[in-house]
């Protein structure tokens, strides 16, 4: 009989038998499984779409500031890389992390697990990627970033002209396909996929 | 309805962690034991949880007052220098009129912070004193504070692009304060304490006593 363990309180749940059915833990209420549909396609075009937006936003300029006869133009690494010459390096690899290396990881991780499973061609350390991905998930901010570009946004507004770039709108697209090709992923499924055991 | 009367550990099983196997426990204890799956360390409950959060929480409680206290950010125009911390930010919104962003900036940086660390410091009140009190409000507390942890790094994202943007020459810069390295790391330990603390443990007083 399959069963699967809630992760939230420890009780053992059955398995639905239609496989297109949302299974809630029966007592503390927790998402158990959710069938999604396509998901390894679907996933992979999101993670192809958000690997090119991401290579625009962190190319083009982000914003420009016009203040007096000044003009200030940034790219998405310059707050990281002035910030490293305020000798605040803790808070510069933060920045760094949260907004650059985890999503780029993220998309790679994406790409190796599902590229390979799309065309049934199992590669090593698979597993090992996927188990990254669930790990590292939680500190990817971008959107959390893009709310902060909206609030320095409205600070600056009332004391310079501030010229929103290519990058800036690139990033607002890259927060929702990255969202999406999270959200499109269908973990037990891919479990599944990936176990090699005999 | 399709849940059964019984929990992993009472039939001796365990649940790994990060692909969701169920593996059946060796009897003669589990130490060093891995997923046969995906390879991840099982244990039957996370180690150390509740010691471990304590920890942490105290750590962010005590880190918390000093990124409140100090400034933020240091602002420099033409010849004189402001030092904002995070509410006198949130002040300057409300007399500009922005209340909207005020509102956001408060409820990321000062409420959510506070809410998280005060939910977690009752869950763990909780799980020792051994409350039977409503299971399933408390794992939903648990999972309000996994979710909305990460918002309150807005305000370091604030300043990031403000430092970047704001340096133009001798008119005038922003640079920032020593609250910026305070709240971050707030932030970032509050997450892992989230993270360490296993909401099975509020569960499982419900059991033992049965
Ligand atoms: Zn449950
Ligand atoms: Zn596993």
């Amino acid at each position: 009989m399959p069963v699967v363990a809630c992760h939230d309180c420890d009780l053992l749940n059955r398995l639905p038998d239609e496989a297109a059915a949302t299974l809630l833990c029966a007592r503390c209420g927790a998402v158990l499984q959710k069938h999604k549909p396509d998901s390894i396609e679907r996933s992979l075009a999101l993670t192809l779409a958000a690997l090119i937006l991401f290579i625009v936003a962190n190319s083009f300029p982000f914003l420009a500031m016009k203040s007096g006869g000044f003009v200030q133009e940034t790219k998405l690494l310059t707050g990281i890389v002035e910030l490293w010459r305020q000798e605040l390096y803790g808070l510069a690899s933060l920045v760094l992390i949260t907004c650059v290396l985890v999503p780029l990881l993220q998309m790679s991780c994406l790409l190796y697990i599902l590229a390979p499973l799309k065309y049934d061609r199992p590669v090593p350390h698979a597993i090992r990627a996927f188990r990254l991905l669930r790990h590292i998930a939680p500190w990817g901010m971008l959107e959390i970033f893009m709310l902060g570009i909206l609030v320095a946004l409205v600070k600056l507004g009332k004391m310079a002209t501030i010229v929103p770039g290519i990058s800036v709108f690139a990033f607002g697209l890259l927060v929702l396909v990255m969202a999406a090709a999270v959200t499109v992923l269908d973990p037990p499924l891919l479990w599944a996929r990936l176990d090699r055991r005999p | 309805m399709s849940g059964l009367p019984a929990t992993a550990r009472q039939l001796g099983l365990l649940n790994c962690h990060d692909c969701h196997l169920l593996v059946e426990a060796p009897a003669d204890g589990h130490d060093h034991l891995e997923c046969p799956r995906c390879g991840a360390p099982l244990h039957e409950r996370k180690p150390n949880s509740l010691a471990r959060t304590w920890a942490l929480v105290l750590a962010a409680s005590i880190l918390y007052i000093p990124a409140n206290v100090l400034p933020m950010t240091i602002t420099s125009a033409l010849g004189t220098t402001q030092a904002d911390t995070i509410m006198s930010g949130v002040i300057y919104f409300i007399h500009s009129g922005s209340w909207e962003i005020a509102a956001v900036i408060f409820i990321a940086s000062v409420f959510v912070p506070l809410l998280k660390l005060l939910i977690l410091v009752i869950l763990l009140l909780s799980v020792q004193l051994r409350w039977r009190w409503r299971p399933k409000d408390r794992t939903m507390l648990y999972r309000l504070t996994e979710m909305v942890g990460r918002w309150s790094m807005l305000d370091i994202y604030v300043v990031t692009i403000l430092v970047a943007l704001v340096k133009l020459g001798a008119v005038a810069s922003i640079e920032a304060g020593p609250a910026a390295v305070f709240f971050a790391a707030v932030v970032v330990i509050t997450m892992i304490a989230a993270e360490s603390f296993d909401p099975r443990l509020i569960w499982d007083a419900l059991e033992e006593d049965s």
